[in-house]
This record gives structure tokens, sequence and C-alpha cells, in this order.
């Protein structure tokens, strides 16, 4: 670790929480209505749609949703088995085979983009273009949708509806996420990133070889792909690609993109609910769990990996398997934090490469619940979910009723918010536990020892999560991972949010009552600190006997000197 | 319900997905052509590769590349690739013995494969290490080809983003035209 790393990652992380100041009023203003200018237009698009902006229950809220992902996840199927007869095909592509097709359609529509293909030798244009970046668009704008709907339900006492799905969908994705992923995808143009029709050239290279450099539209899909915390990347090694990830620049660029608006929301949920040192509270805890897992990983990797530099390798640059020199371990171990925290899954180093310990941070970040930033949308929905939890142990300890924010919470919202805090390690464990005592599942492994363990449990917490980072070694793309993958991230994300949604109705429907004495304060200190334990113990503590099996294990055995 | 759901995701599917990609393409490939099409070196009207994709130099007259995983033959860029093996790896031990050859210190980047497998740089000791073997191979002094590495050597960006690399393909560039 050197001084000029932490001066990256501070710059960097500051320059995000700055961005997220007008982010995250402008979001507030889409969430409240109050469009100014652009009020006009709204109509107008609103009409056009058959949109009437009329308020949904959270039931019908849910539906909608629902119905929406529903119709996405087929259209995007069929994108994908067609391509072949579709345009815009250079390359030739045949149709992408059922089970891979409809792996990568959930992964795309549940925000995951969890890559059992690899884009150059699979997608065509059209396919990227008008298929997975189209769902990197909408399945963003749906999170940040639920995210309105659930804030609505602190804002007011005595409220019926959330909202209308359809119009926050359309103005999230007309007023935040294309202007932004324009406005950045030329930056990444000009930072080297191709945007062409062209398949690619045929390079004659100076050392007497052949060289064939696929080309393609990236731009703009690689702007919203971190934009919308989405992460699919269009090249197989996704943003270490020299194409997705031309430079440090660029890759600094990504990072702050891939947080803005889960760190955005937060700042968004205080103005909704009318006292912003809530949302900064929020903010503060989800900064503080990047800051401390940047530290970790970086110091794992910036250490090097004591087998190799007991076979001669200078320790100077760290742990460089699995990673590009331009990057450098700081900003590596950044991006990774945030990547996995945000529920990104992009990345810009090899994580089936890194150090145990080093792997085992992003790994744990996901299994946190996605909350520390989380997802667009997502992120802060589940954040809300666990401060209903620390009201609830704090109320415990003082023998009060809990309440947050002047809303009553009772034992019906502590159930369900268990239950979706239940979702993930249900989900991760089980088909984790199934999938190494079976032969197909096994056969993935690229690992033998712990490591293989950790690469199987990294593909469903991934999933699960709905990050789509990936322990690259395993073989994914199996007729059984396809389908049990494809099954956990749909667990993963409409499962976690249905409880949600009920959670916001049956809060929404409550009185808002003034704060007494015996009140907790949810903006201090206190109440982060309490937040920070209770993200830890519920949303991880499950997780340790598995990491004790991998990754820690793995730890072990590289200090005695051992190999597999 | 049906006509916004088919007009949201319809009218998304024209709008970001065809719409506006081709109007970035044509906005970009206008503005500003060579990066838009991927930042290729021509010498003589023919494509010699991109400026920001590795190549494989094999022999010893060449600055070599790092190693590369990708997996009909290094730096096949239509396929990018990774080793994607853990840090217990034994197959991966044994790479890295291989590639230190009962060295000391060697630079990290050169005893370990890339993650992209086309990784355009190496760091400046790598280059610097290879300054002898280069200036045997061609016939040239070492310290003439120690101060070319020395000009292709680029800082951080911005003088604080990344890590100090040279571009193995520019180098190289300038090394054939030495004279």
């Amino acid at each position: 670790m050197t001084l000029n790393g932490w001066a990256q990652i501070a710059l960097v992380l500051g320059i995000a929480v700055l961005a997220a100041v007008p982010v995250g009023r402008w979001l507030a203003a889409i969430a409240q209505g109050r469009l100014g200018f652009l009020a006009r237009f709204d109509r107008g698009v609103l009409r056009a749609a058959g949109i009437d902006g009329a308020g949904q229950g959270w039931q019908r809220y849910l539906l909608a949703m629902l119905a929406f992902n529903a119709a996405g996840l087929v259209l995007l199927y069929l994108i994908l088995r067609l391509q072949g007869v579709l345009p815009l095909n250079p390359q030739g592509f045949d149709g992408v085979p059922p089970f891979l097709a409809f792996n990568t359609a959930v992964s795309f529509v549940t925000n995951t983009n969890w890559q059992a293909y690899s884009g150059e030798v699979a997608m065509s244009h059209f396919s990227q273009m008008a298929g997975l970046a189209v769902q990197n668009f909408l399945s963003a704008a749906t999170g940040i949708a639920l995210a309105f709907a659930v804030m609505r339900a602190f804002a007011q006492g005595s409220l019926r509806e959330l909202g209308n799905f359809w119009a926050d969908a359309t103005r999230v994705t007309l007023y935040v996420l294309l202007p932004g992923a324009v406005l950045a995808g030329f930056a990444f143009i000009a930072m080297g990133v191709p945007q062409t029709l062209d398949a690619g050239v045929t390079a004659a290279t100076l050392g007497g070889g052949e060289q064939t450099i696929p080309l393609g539209p990236v731009g703009l899909q690689l702007a919203i792909k971190h934009l919308g915390t989405n992460g699919g990347g269009f090249f197989g090694v996704n943003s270490l690609h020299p194409f997705e990830g031309p430079s440090a620049l660029a890759t600094a660029l990504q990072i702050i993109l891939q947080i803005l608006i889960p760190f955005g929301l937060c700042l968004t949920f205080g103005r909704v609910v009318g006292d912003r040192r809530q949302g900064q509270a929020l903010l503060a805890v989800m900064v503080g769990f990047v800051l401390v897992a940047t530290l970790g990983i970086y110091a794992a990797e910036a250490g090097g990996n004591p087998l190799h530099l007991a076979a001669g390798v200078a320790p100077e640059l760290g742990n460089m398997e699995g990673k590009d020199v331009r990057f450098g371990q700081a900003l590596a171990a950044l991006f990774t934090a945030t990547t996995t925290g945000a529920s990104c899954g992009a990345v810009n180093a090899m994580l089936d490469s890194f150090t145990p310990l080093g792997g085992m941070i992003p790994l744990f970040l996901i299994q946190l619940g996605e909350v520390v930033p989380g997802g667009v949308g997502s992120g802060l929905y589940g954040m809300l979910v666990f401060a209903l939890l620390s009201v609830f142990v704090a109320g415990l300890m003082v023998g009060r009723t809990p309440e947050y924010l002047g809303k009553k919470v009772q034992a019906r919202e502590i159930k369900l918010a268990m239950l979706a805090v239940l979702v993930l390690p249900a989900v991760i464990l089980g088909f984790a536990a199934v999938a190494l005592n079976i032969g197909t599942g096994i056969s993935s492994l690229a690992a033998a020892g712990p490591h293989g363990l950790t690469e199987m449990l990294y593909a469903y917490t991934s999933a699960a999560g709905n990050n789509g980072s990936a322990f690259g070694g395993l073989t994914a793309d199996t007729p059984w991972l396809n389908v049990t993958l494809g099954i956990a991230m749909m667990l993963g994300r409409f499962a976690y949010v249905i409880p949600v949604l009920a959670i916001a109705g049956s809060i929404a429907a409550k009185p808002r009552t003034p704060e007494g004495p015996g009140t907790l304060p949810t903006h201090g200190p206190l109440f982060a600190g309490l937040l920070a334990g209770v993200i830890l113990i519920l949303g991880g503590l499950q997780y340790l006997p598995a990491l004790a099996l991998g990754p820690i294990a793995e730890h072990f055995s590289m200090l005695a000197g051992t190999t597999f | 319900m049906l006509r916004p759901l088919l007009s949201l995701l319809l009218g998304s599917t024209l709008l970001l997905g065809v719409a506006t990609p081709l109007a970035m393409t044509a906005v970009a490939e206008r503005v500003m052509p060579g990066r838009a099409e991927g930042s290729l070196v021509r010498q003589d009207g023919r494509v010699i590769g991109s400026a920001l994709i590795g190549q494989d130099f094999p022999g010893d007259e060449w600055f070599h590349s790092r190693p590369s995983a990708t997996s009909a033959r290094p730096y096949d860029a239509s396929s990018s690739a990774a080793s994607q093996q853990g840090p217990t790896s034994a197959a991966l031990l044994a790479a890295v013995r291989e590639r230190t050859a009962g060295g000391h210190h060697v630079p990290a980047d050169a005893a370990t494969a890339s993650g992209s497998g086309l990784d355009p740089h190496i760091s400046p000791e790598n280059a610097r290490l290879q300054v002898v073997r280069v200036a045997a191979a061609r016939r040239l002094p070492a310290p003439q080809i120690a101060a070319l590495v020395d000009r292709f050597v680029e800082g951080r960006e911005l003088g604080l983003l990344g890590e100090p690399r040279v571009n193995v393909l520019r180098l190289n560039l300038a090394l054939r035209d030495l004279r």
C-alpha cells in the first residue's frame, strides 16, 4: 500500500460522494413529481404511452412491476434465441442456445448481469444494443421505481397508495438514466472505448502474426452498465478488456458511476421523508463499509501472494495474476469493493486469482445483502429493511414499541423483514450445498481444494445477490448451473421484493406519530453504529461456517505453503 | 395495464436500444473517429494493431508483453480471457516458477498473466529488465535501448491515477525504427 494509492482512493470516493448530492436532489424531484421545465413534455410522454399516473396500492404496484419484468424476460429471451436472423449481426453469430439464453435473459432482467457467455464470441451487436443494454436501463429503472415506492411509505401518514409504477419507471429512464448514460458514454469514447457497428478488424502484427480485434457499439452500453449497477460486460473479461477499461481514468469514472445512484438515493430518501439527516446516516454507513472493505482488499492484494514471492517474484506490484498494469492495486481494490458492495458485478481485476482474503471480502460484501451501497434502488430498500430491524433490536433492549420516522414498527413488518433477509442465505447456502454434492456441480469447478468451494459459493452468492461478478474459473455454461443460477437470480430479486413492498404497504397505512422523549433518534452516530452491527450480524453471520471452509481455510493453506 | 407495458417496453427498445446507440455511433465516428473505431495503428495503410490492445512479440529482439492466458495462442484478441487460477493453484505456482526461472526480484507483471489476456502495458521495471537481452539480439548498445525505454515510460494519469507503465507496441515500433 502506498500513500499515492490512498490518495487515488480518497479522490475517487470523494468525488462520488460529492456528485451524489445533486443526483440525490434530482431523484427526489422526480420521486415527488416536481419536474420543472420538463412537466409539459412529461405529460405528453405519459399520455402517448397510455399511462394515467393514478396511484397504486402495494399489490398493484408490485403486479405492474412483475408483469413488466416478465414481458422484458420473454422479449430478451426471444432476441437472444433469434439473433441469427435479426439485423446487425456482422459476426454472423447463431442464436444463443436455450439454457444459456434463459440464464442470460433472467440475469439482465433481474439487474444481475451474470455472464455465462463471453460477449465477443456469442452476442451480435443487435443482441447487445437492443437486447442486453435495454434491460440494463429497464432493470435499473425498476429498482429505482421500487425504491421510490418504499420511500413514499415513510413520507406521509395514513397513505393508501405508493405511486404509479409506469410513471416512475418512465421518468427514471428518460430523465436520469438516458441523459446520464449518453454523457458518460461520450466520455468513455473520448477515453478510447469503441462505438462503431464494425464487427472488427484483422491486424498484421509487428511480431509477424495476425490479430483479430473485435469492435462494437461499446461506449453507451458501458456507461449504463455502471450507472445502472448492471455489470454485464460487452466483452468476456468485462472492464479489464482494454476497450472496456482503456485507462485508469476510465476505471475511476466507472467506479464513480456505479456508486453514484446508490449513494444519491440515500439523500433522496432524506429529502422525501423531510429530514435530510436520515439519508445522511444511511449514506455514512454505506461509505464506512466501502472504506473498510477497500482497505482490506488493498492490503491483501498489495501484499502479494507469499507462494509467488518465495518463487522469486518482487513484492512491489503486489498480486498481479488476473490484473492489468494500467489500473494499479489501489483502483482495483476500490473498484472491487464498490462493484460487489453495489451489486454492479463488473470487474477490473479477476477475483478468482485474488489472494484468499482479498477474494473473501467481495464475496462477503454481496452476502451482507447488497446494501452497502447495494444496487440502484435495491440497495436503498434493502438498507431500509435493515433499518427497521435495527429499531426493532433497539426497541427490544429498552422494552418500547419501536418506531422509524414516526411509523410504529410492529410484528407484521418485522416478520416480513426477516422473511426478506432470510431469502439470500437460504438460496445461497441451499443451492451451493446441493451443487457441491453432485457430480454435475463439481465437474464445473476449476480449482481443487478450498478454492473450489469458494468458486461455487461465489456463483450462487453473486446470482442471489443480483451482483453478477464471478470467480471466473467456474464453467458456468452448463444446463445445471444455467438453470439453478437463473432460479437463484429470480428468487434474489423477486422473492425479496414481495415482502419489501408488503412492508411498504403496511407502513404507508400507519399514521405518523410525533417524536416522543423515548424515541430513538435514527440520524446520529449511535443509530449508524447499531445499523452497521445489525447488517454484520443479521446479514453476515450465517455465512461464517461456509467462509471458514473456503477462503479462510485456503488462507491458512497458503501460509503453510500448500498448493492444490 | 397492457398499453403502458407495451409502450414502455417497445418504446425503450426503439429509443434506448436502437435510436440512441445508432445516433451516438454516428456522432462519435464523425467527432472522434480514431477512438470510436478502436484506436487502430496503421502503417502504409495497413492495420498493424490497436494502441490499446497488447500483442505477442516472440523472439529476443522484441520487448516481450506480459504472459497471456487467451486460449488458442497468447494475445488472441478475438476471445479475451484470464487464467482464472486461484492463489493456491499448483499449476499457477509452476507457471510462476518457470517465468522467474530461479531469478530473484522478478517484477510481478512479468511472472503473472494479465486479467484481460490483452494487457498492452508492462511495468517500467519489467521493460528495464529486458534491455540487455534486446540490445544483444539487435547488436545495439544497451544504453541506447535503455534511453529508449525511459522515453516510453508513461507516468500516472493526471499525475495521480493508475501506475507508471510502458506501452509495449509503441516501444517496439520505436525499437524497429532505431538505427
